[in-house]
């Protein structure tokens, strides 16, 4: 029999390279499936950290895709810190794109240094007032977040498409359901000559370093983190925990916003209504292998990104699926909570023989 | 093996039908139980006392084969009367061979009838159709031979606390048990109802069960048993018959020191610091609801709320917390009426507030000690500035917080969950009494904690009192009322009685209002 027991302090150090070992891990399992497929498995990995490390434009590419699953995974981060379990990103990310779409087509004008804001604010609202809506009804009524959520998610696509079909349809789009470009003014700098990566990269990494100072070192900070770990305990101390939540569901839907945003001003430069892969399915993702920690947030996304970007070589070159980057992505999320599991307990084999004692003691059992 | 042959006839002419050899238990470095040797005979009620942390759980534990002891044996007497060794780690094996186990928190299933709670779990599995009829006929007569009454219909939700409990012993009885374990079956009782469950306990024994009663109440155990072991720090401290103890040299076996009763000064009482004026709260349940009630403290006053739980101290602890807002009527803190009612604005009017729960209204467990210190105070210049945390401040308060109230802990930067009960509670205490308060609510604050614990949390209640606060005391302890406050209060149905002052107040008579019947003069409602 197996038992498992509680273990008494978990170091960062030991919880980041526990998360490291697992993402390997992952990568050790995906070579079943890909030596399956009949592809050597070492050129297949070797194809896929060229496919995103090997030369400026692949690195670049892998960059512009892992900018929007920064963005999400903060959002993921942030709402799960405070349990607020948002598994509406993928819709607040379009209401994001609508918004920049709605007001950076021509509707407004003005130059850079006010449309660029401009399309970011009002991206961060729509995706805030989508995530207002079900933040509400929980600490209102205790609805349960991750069904309005993610309801909302079939809710906000479908608005998109219908808008993509009348009020924003480009009359000069020969027919396709997609918007107006994006006026030049807003949008956002390239970073690279000829390359698509894009100023949102260097957004989303200012706001993962801001988010990571609120949550360590201010006192709102504070008050997330007491709240989501403990939400009679921070109501009894006095903590405002339903302000807190409120808070906490608009920064959540903000950031998910501004990744739609980003996408629509940084990349592709109008709005369709297949703009996003899952970047807000992705972002849950990249946030639980972060273990919540927005400066780790950035690092998985990273991780994600070159899954998804070099496994598109791989296929290309050797004929197997791409399919297997969602694969081994998903091997990774399991690998990780498990092993977040294994940090946190220890495991006891019990041997059961009356003349041979044996160690250890179950889980809440003392 | 130390203990003498247990199947040679003991003591009293008893037969042993249990038998503890030598158990030895460690979880890490903490021997839990070492070597405990323990013999219970037929018809006998052995009381276990200990403070927590002595090795009563783990010991019981083993003997449910919940843990599988590192060394030593559980013997149980089988059908012939011969000890035979119990399987280790079974729960299953100690239920066949006749260990019924009376949990503190009572495992009931509240929706289903008394009846179906008894015979759950023993009825076949694949079987159609019930057969209720002679189960039923069953516990009739087992209740009539025991004299627990309980109405088998009710659904167990609507049971009294008692009535529970009854269904629990009968639960095990039912079962064929032969050894009852019960584990402090008295800390939700009133005086009366814990009499009662003696008197049955009693006349069980009588009738040849064997019982295992375990508490850290002294004169419970005087009132009950036959026989005392006491545990301290895993070992064995001590084992004596009842007849002719002690009790002064059981606590010392207990504590392994002189524990003095707390020091009273005399105190000037000042200003009212709590005002209810016929304050009424419409709750969801009993516990939550007080109707009409008028309380006033005053500075330097301890008054003590004894009641049963469940009988509105929640409702007047949520008041006193700024968690509850009353319906009807007016409350004021130190002189100035209410406004807001919420807890931070309590905390910001000199209110320290004490929970009930330590464990999960009390403190964060994830996050450090030293955080857990400033969580009620997050605005303090001390601890930030413009919104960002002060950490070397931070950890200047919880140095001096860990040292003044003596918190054993690895450091500031533990976390809070790896504390015991008694130093959580320090904790709580550190974090709230030390900004001179007004008004200091403590709710249920010794519960669970050991003797050593309890002294300590009095200690600071009285000092508090002495520095000018006063004390609302709710507690279900009528020991620790009488021996802390000024003035006793009962709480009965959401009603408050006076009941006079807490030295040499006449236990029976306010055991009596706890439980309703009041002799004095009640408004009518």
């Amino acid at each position: 029999m197996i038992r498992f027991e509680p273990r008494e302090n978990i170091s960062r150090l030991n919880s980041a390279g526990m998360r490291v070992a697992a993402g390997l891990l992952a990568l050790v399992l995906a070579a079943i499936p890909i030596a399956a497929a009949g592809a050597p498995v070492f050129e297949a990995y070797g194809l896929m950290l060229k496919g995103a490390f090997g030369s400026v434009f692949a690195f670049s590419e892998m960059l512009t895709r892992a900018t929007p699953l920064i963005f999400t995974g903060l959002a993921a981060a942030i709402a799960f810190r405070a349990r607020l379990w948002n598994i509406g990103l993928e819709g607040q990310l379009y209401a994001g794109a609508l918004a920049a779409v709605a007001v950076g087509t021509g509707a407004v004008s003005g130059p850079p240094g006010l449309m660029v804001p401009l399309v970011l604010i009002a991206g961060a609202m729509a995706g805030a007032l989508v995530m207002l809506g079900p933040t509400l009804l929980k600490v209102r009524f205790g609805a349960d977040e991750v069904v309005t959520t993610l309801l909302l998610n079939f809710v906000v696509i479908l608005f998109v498409q219908m808008m993509l079909e009348g009020t924003f349809k480009d009359p000069m789009g020969m027919g396709w359901p997609q918007s107006e470009p994006i006026v030049d003014e807003a949008a956002f700098p390239k970073l690279v000559e000829r390359m698509r990566l894009h100023a949102g990269l260097l957004m989303a990494l200012a706001a993962a370093l801001i988010l990571h100072v609120v949550i360590a070192r201010t006192t709102f900070g504070f008050r997330i983190r007491a709240a989501g770990e403990n939400d009679a305990a921070a109501r009894y101390a006095g903590i405002p925990v339903t302000a807190t939540l409120i808070k906490v569901g608009l920064i959540s839907g903000a950031l998910a916003g501004i990744a739609g945003v980003s996408e629509v001003a940084g990349l592709k430069g109008y709005l369709t209504a297949d703009l996003s892969p899952g970047f807000g399915y992705a972002g849950i993702v990249v946030a639980m292998l972060a273990g919540l920690s927005p400066l780790g947030s950035v690092v998985s996304a990273i991780f994600i990104a070159t899954i998804f970007v070099g496994a598109d070589s791989m296929s290309r070159a050797l004929g197997v699926s791409s399919y297997l980057a969602d694969l081994i992505v998903a091997m990774a999320l399991l690998c990780v909570l498990i092993a977040s599991f294994l940090a946190r307990y220890r495991i006891r084999r019990i041997v059961r023989h009356p003349t041979e004692p044996a160690p250890g003691a179950s889980v809440g059992n003392s | 093996m130390t203990a003498a042959d247990p199947n040679e006839p003991g003591r009293a002419a008893q037969a042993t039908v249990l038998s503890l050899a030598g158990i030895t238990k460690s979880f890490g470095a903490l021997r839990a139980n070492d070597g405990i040797d323990l013999n219970v005979g037929r018809g006998e009620i052995l009381a276990l006392l200990g403070e927590n942390g002595a090795g009563k759980t783990t010991l019981m534990n083993i003997l449910f084969g919940h843990y599988v002891a590192d060394e030593g044996t559980v013997s149980v007497a089988g059908p012939d009367g011969r000890l035979q060794p119990l399987e280790p780690g079974s729960p299953q094996a100690a239920l066949d061979a006749g260990i019924g186990m009376v949990h503190q928190h009572f495992t009931l299933a509240e929706n289903l009838s008394a009846f179906d709670n008894i015979v759950l779990g023993t009825e076949p599995v694949f079987s159609l159709r019930r057969r209720a009829a002679g189960p039923r006929r069953q516990l009739e007569e087992l209740m009539q031979q025991s004299g627990l009454g309980v109405d088998l219909d009710r659904r167990v939700d609507s049971l009294s606390v008692g009535e529970k409990q009854r269904v629990e012993i009968l639960k095990a009885l039912y079962r064929r048990a032969r050894i009852l374990v019960l584990d402090e079956p008295t800390a939700v009782l009133t005086p009366p109802e814990a009499d009662s469950l003696f008197e049955t306990l009693k006349r069980l024994a009588a009738d040849g069960l064997s019982v295992i009663f375990i508490s850290h109440k002294l004169h419970e155990v005087l009132a009950v048993s036959d026989r005392i072991a006491v545990l301290r720090g895993g070992r064995k401290a001590g084992e004596m018959p009842t007849a002719g103890a002690d009790r002064r040299s059981i606590a010392e076996l207990m504590v392994g020191r002189d524990v003095p009763a707390p020091a009273r000064a005399a105190r000037m009482l000042g200003e009212p610091v709590l005002e209810l004026d016929s304050v009424s709260v419409h709750g969801s349940d009993r516990s939550r609801t007080l109707l009409g009630v008028s309380l006033t403290v005053h500075a330097g006053e301890i008054v003590g709320i004894a009641g049963v739980s469940g009988n509105g101290q929640a409702a007047l602890a949520g008041l006193a917390a700024g968690l509850m807002t009353p319906a009807e009527g007016s409350m004021r803190l130190a002189g100035h009426a209410v406004a807001n009612h919420a807890p931070a604005a309590f905390a910001r009017a000199g209110v320290a507030r004490i929970p009930e729960d330590r464990h999960h209204d009390g403190v964060v467990g994830s996050m450090t000690i030293a955080e857990n210190l400033i969580v009620e105070r997050l605005e303090d210049p001390a601890i930030q500035r413009a919104g960002f945390l002060d950490f070397a401040g931070i950890r200047r308060n919880a140095e001096q917080a860990i040292e003044a109230y003596d918190v054993r802990c690895p450091g500031p930067q533990a976390q809070a969950r790896l504390l015991s009960g008694g130093n959580i509670q320090k904790l709580i205490l550190a974090r709230v009494l030390d900004r001179d308060p007004k008004l200091v609510l403590a709710n249920q604050p010794t519960r669970g904690l050991d003797l050593g614990a309890q002294a300590d949390v009095h200690r600071r209640l009285l000092e508090a009192a002495e520095g000018g606060a006063g004390v609302l005391l709710i507690s279900e302890d009528l020991d620790e009322l009488t021996a802390v406050s000024d003035r006793l209060v009962v709480i009965h149905n959401g009603e408050l009685t006076e009941a006079g002052p807490a030295e040499g107040a006449d236990r029976t008579r306010i055991g009596l209002m706890m439980a309703g019947h009041d002799e004095t003069e009640r408004p009518a409602a």
